[in-house]
């Protein structure tokens, strides 16, 4: 059957009456009156609290687990280890995330969950952990990742053997991957560069920090019928991996999925859920799991670290020639990190030739990674858009105008083999220039600094379902998940395809067994994906009530047209007939043949690439090494803005997160392995007086793919703000930062050193 | 099991008593045994903000207080902040200029706006800023919150 996607996308002609407007989503008021159902706000008869005992050892081998103790105490129902979970064989994808749900042979890092009851009070849950016996046998530990390339470093899984090397095949190793990606000459494309940069980076792994921690409630039936209550970002993912390491079949596994309380890309995976579906099995007795923040430090998350060096070439007159990189990403306990991201989307902005990356991809003792917006990119852009402003410093140009001169446009073959269509980014980078905040002066004692990233934009495995109800009105089932507003986007899409407000149509999100398979919400696939099907579905919605109108008035189906919201004769010829509306049409089901619905499910291609450019000010404390951000923009291409105030939503809560990630966050490590952070007050993420307002600029360039014109807006947010920071901090204290986060006593020590060398 | 303690309390105007056991905390109480879930749990440390209620007017965490505390209390959250079908102006100004994103920290700073604009109906963007500061939220970047409720004051206000 052909779909939307077969059909020539955008329609520059089409008149607007909803999609670019900024109606009150429907699910707010829900949120704003406290009734919105989380995670952890779901309460069942009979229910059970579930607790998780987790290592406190980074590496460690499980000689035994007595768990006699905790079975007895009087209000324990159930009690899981290791010993519940069905064998799944160890390196396989299914092993790693049974053995990352519930340590197996050994504990991997501080946090790892090693045992769970499930007793009928939160008190006596806590005082059974503590009755349950684990024998550890300790073993040496590493923490930073290139230690853990050592060759004499403690290894975390005897079964790797590092991917892409060759005579890799019987060396334990902590390298799960070497990745090499190159176009071009390097070698000949830095030998007609006349300035060359090159430096090494690092970042720090930082936490999604989604305010809601993870929650959940789980029911298991005598018959094995289970049934899951949790804040995920993939709930046919969540049913597939429980399929595939609890061994139960998918038909019988049904989640539902809540409210979700921020993800970020954290609620990819799950964490607690297979181990409540395990106690619930036990205890057949519904048993809900909601994590301490301590626990969401320690066993979930966080973002990859990484260590890079960067090196490119510039002419005198500007043209960049060659780019070369060698980078180093740390995925926790388990593989996983999609690292692979960064060597495609890290130089893919500029009009290179010549480029060459190798990438590397290593466990250490951290619990294993999870995605955040453009999983692994913006930590590479660091360093990237930090080379490129020095490389415009030292040739005498303009940050802005090198990155002009030098960037991409329609036609551009990429390193990982896109040749892109029409993209935004010349005209990002323009908007950018002419924007207010690059044409004012730097205020005195300020610095300023720009950077620009780059996403892919993503599109993928997508079902929906839009229904027309006999009066008219529309309900839209969808299988993705609202991370922030992407039901209202998408409720004005159908609004716009059907002629009617956007008051008259709710969406809601769907349980497992509603709709068919439907890929995580991640990667800013969703409002782009789901858009596609329930536009797909209104159209095919739409050719019915054309149907339905012929048989009403008698005449063939081509003498029907649908405009507006109404059923008209396709010309006088046809006859005399008043238009019908939806209501008209849906309300004589028994006259006609039954309901009137619109479904489609397709793997959605032709998301359009996003580009973005951020600029900030800053000012520096030079006696206390305080960065504070004082004015800040984000230019960024929508595409087409659904939901205006979403989309500037998207820019502006990147660019905080990002402004976290440059100045606070990190995870810090003791020499015994532990995470010594776990909690809000010591990882300090960005409060509302740390920040001033964040300016945005919306660039529409439409993706010719999508009726509308949309791109994805989610990623790109937060991939050049470390950058943009760093290159003003630089401008401030004479020396660009290169290592994240730029926290008081690293700034103090470059304003030192800088003084040191003048 | 430890002994529980008898409570009786006032939450949103209604009279309530629940038992509870000496280390729970108000937060606990009201979402476990009163089902009253808008206010939410962010971290039990009182770093973030989503559990912020009234106390006798007020402005607290909830995971700070014990619930034994709340006996003879006057309590306040937000399943009492709109008045029938009549939103508070801050609820209003949240939706409609976008104020939230995921929802989670929402009630929390309703909750704490609105302690603000009772002492100080004319803030400053600056003071918005710092009394929301102990409300964390990682969705929006603060800008359509700090928005939402300088509109919110001015409306309130009759400006």
């Amino acid at each position: 059957m052909s779909t939307i996607l077969d059909k020539s996308g955008f329609n520059p002609d089409k008149k607007l009456k909803i999609v670019g407007t900024s109606p009150v989503k429907h699910d707010g008021i829900d949120k704003v009156t406290g009734r919105a159902k989380f995670g952890a706000d779901l309460f069942l008869p009979g229910m059970l609290v579930g607790k998780i005992l987790r290592s406190p050892h980074p590496h460690a081998n499980i000689r035994a687990i007595d768990t006699a103790a905790a079975e007895a105490l009087p209000g324990v129902k159930a009690v899981v280890t290791r010993a519940d979970f069905p064998e799944c064989p160890k390196g396989s994808a299914a092993g790693d995330m049974s053995r990352n749900a519930m340590a197996r042979e050994k504990a991997l890092y501080d946090g790892h969950p090693v045992a769970a009851v499930a007793a009928t009070s939160e008190s006596i849950a806590k005082q059974a952990l503590k009755l349950i016996k684990i024998d550890y046998e300790v073993l040496p530990h590493v923490i930073d990742p290139v230690d853990a390339m050592k060759p004499d470093a403690p290894i975390l899984h005897d079964h790797v053997r590092t991917k892409g090397v060759k005579d890799a095949a019987d060396k334990k190793t902590n390298v799960v991957e070497r990745l090499e990606l190159k176009m071009g000459d390097v070698e000949a494309g830095f030998a007609q560069a006349d300035v060359i940069v090159e430096h090494e980076y690092d970042t720090k792994p930082m936490h999604q920090g989604y305010i809601e921690p993870q929650g959940c409630v789980a029911t298991c039936t005598e018959d094995g019928q289970v049934e899951l209550w949790c804040c995920t970002q993939g709930p046919w993912v969540f049913r597939d991996r429980l399929t595939e390491i609890l061994k139960i079949e998918s038909s019988k596994i049904r989640v539902t999925q809540s409210e979700l309380g921020g993800g970020f890309g954290g609620k990819t995976g799950f964490y607690a859920e297979p181990i409540a579906v395990l106690l619930a099995k036990k205890a057949k007795r519904p048993v809900k799991i909601v994590l301490t923040r301590g626990e969401v430090f320690r066993g979930t998350g966080p973002v990859s670290g990484t260590r890079s060096r960067i090196k490119m070439g510039v002419t005198r007159d500007g043209n960049i020639t060659a780019a070369d990189a060698e980078l180093i990403f740390q995925t926790g306990a388990f593989t996983g990190s999609m690292f692979f991201n960064a060597p495609q989307a890290m130089f893919t902005r500029y009009d290179l030739k010549n480029v060459k990356t190798v990438s590397y991809e290593v466990v250490s003792n951290r619990p294993k990674v999870n995605s955040f917006r453009a999983p692994c990119v913006p930590q590479v852009v660091f360093g990237v858009e930090g080379v490129v402003n020095e490389l415009a410093q030292k040739i005498g140009m303009d940050p802005l105008d090198l990155r002009i001169k030098n960037a991409i446009t329609e036609g551009y073959k990429t390193i990982y083999g896109e040749t892109f269509g029409p993209i935004g980014y010349l005209e990002t980078l323009i908007a950018a220039k002419n924007c207010d905040h690059y044409k004012s002066p730097v205020p005195k004692g300020q610095g300023r600094g720009i950077a620009t990233g780059f996403w892919f934009n993503r599109g993928g495995e997508t079902t929906g379902t839009l229904n027309i109800a006999t009066d008219g009105s529309v309900t839209i089932i969808l299988g993705t998940t609202d991370v922030a507003g992407s039901r209202i986007s998408i409720s004005m899409m159908a609004a716009e395809e059907l002629g009617i407000p956007v008051d008259k149509v709710r969406a809601v999100m769907a349980d497992t067994h509603a709709l068919g398979w439907n890929r995580v919400t991640a990667g800013s696939r969703t409002t782009y994906s789901s858009g596609m099907v329930i536009i797909d579905s209104a159209r095919k919605a739409i050719t019915e009530l054309c149907r339905r109108a012929a048989l009403i008035w008698g005449v063939p189906e081509e003498g029907v047209v649908f405009e507006d919201g109404y059923c008209r004769p396709a010309s006088s010829n046809v006859g005399e007939f008043p238009p019908l509306s939806l209501a008209e049409i849906a309300g004589k089901t028994t006259l006609t043949l039954g309901a009137i619905a619109g479904h489609s499910e397709m793997n959605v291609t032709g998301a359009g690439p996003g580009f973005g450019v951020h600029i900030v000010d800053v000012e520096v404390d030079q006696e206390l090494g305080r960065v504070d951000i004082k004015r800040y923009t984000v230019v960024e291409d929508a595409g087409k803005a659904i939901h205006r105030l979403q989309v500037e939503g998207q820019y502006q809560g990147g660019a905080v997160q990002g402004i976290g990630w440059a100045l606070n966050e990190e995870y810090v490590y003791g020499e015994d392995g532990r995470l010594q952070n776990p909690s809000f007050l010591d990882y300090r993420m960005p409060v509302a007086s740390d920040v001033p307002m964040i300016d945005t600029e919306i660039v529409e360039v439409p993706n010719p793919r999508h009726p509308y014109g949309l791109r994805g807006v989610g990623e790109v947010p937060v991939t050049p703000t470390m950058a943009a920071i760093a290159n003003a901090i630089g401008a401030v204290i004479g020396v660009r930062p290169r290592s994240l986060p730029m926290s008081p006593p690293k700034i103090l020590k470059l304003i030192e050193e800088a003084r040191a060398a003048r | 099991m430890s002994k529980k303690y008898h409570v009786t309390t006032t939450v949103n105007g209604d009279e309530y008593e629940y038992l509870c056991e000496p280390q729970q905390t108000l937060l606990d109480v009201l979402r476990d045994e009163l089902m009253l879930t808008g206010t939410k749990e962010g971290c039990a440390t009182g770093d973030c903000g989503a559990c912020t209620v009234m106390v006798d007017g007020t402005m607290i965490c909830s995971c700070l207080m014990l619930a034994v505390e709340g006996d003879g209390k006057k309590i306040e959250t937000i399943e009492g902040m709109a008045k029938g079908d009549d939103l508070h102006p801050l609820q209003r100004n949240f939706l409609e200029l976008n104020g939230l994103q995921c929802g989670i920290c929402t009630p929390g700073i309703l909750i704490a706006a609105k302690a603000l604009l009772e002492r100080n109906p004319d803030p400053s963007e600056t003071e918005v800023r710092y009394w929301l500061a102990g409300n964390l939220c990682r969705c929006t970047g603060y800008d359509k919150i700090i928005r939402s409720v300088l509109a919110a004051a001015k409306e309130m206000r009759g400006a």
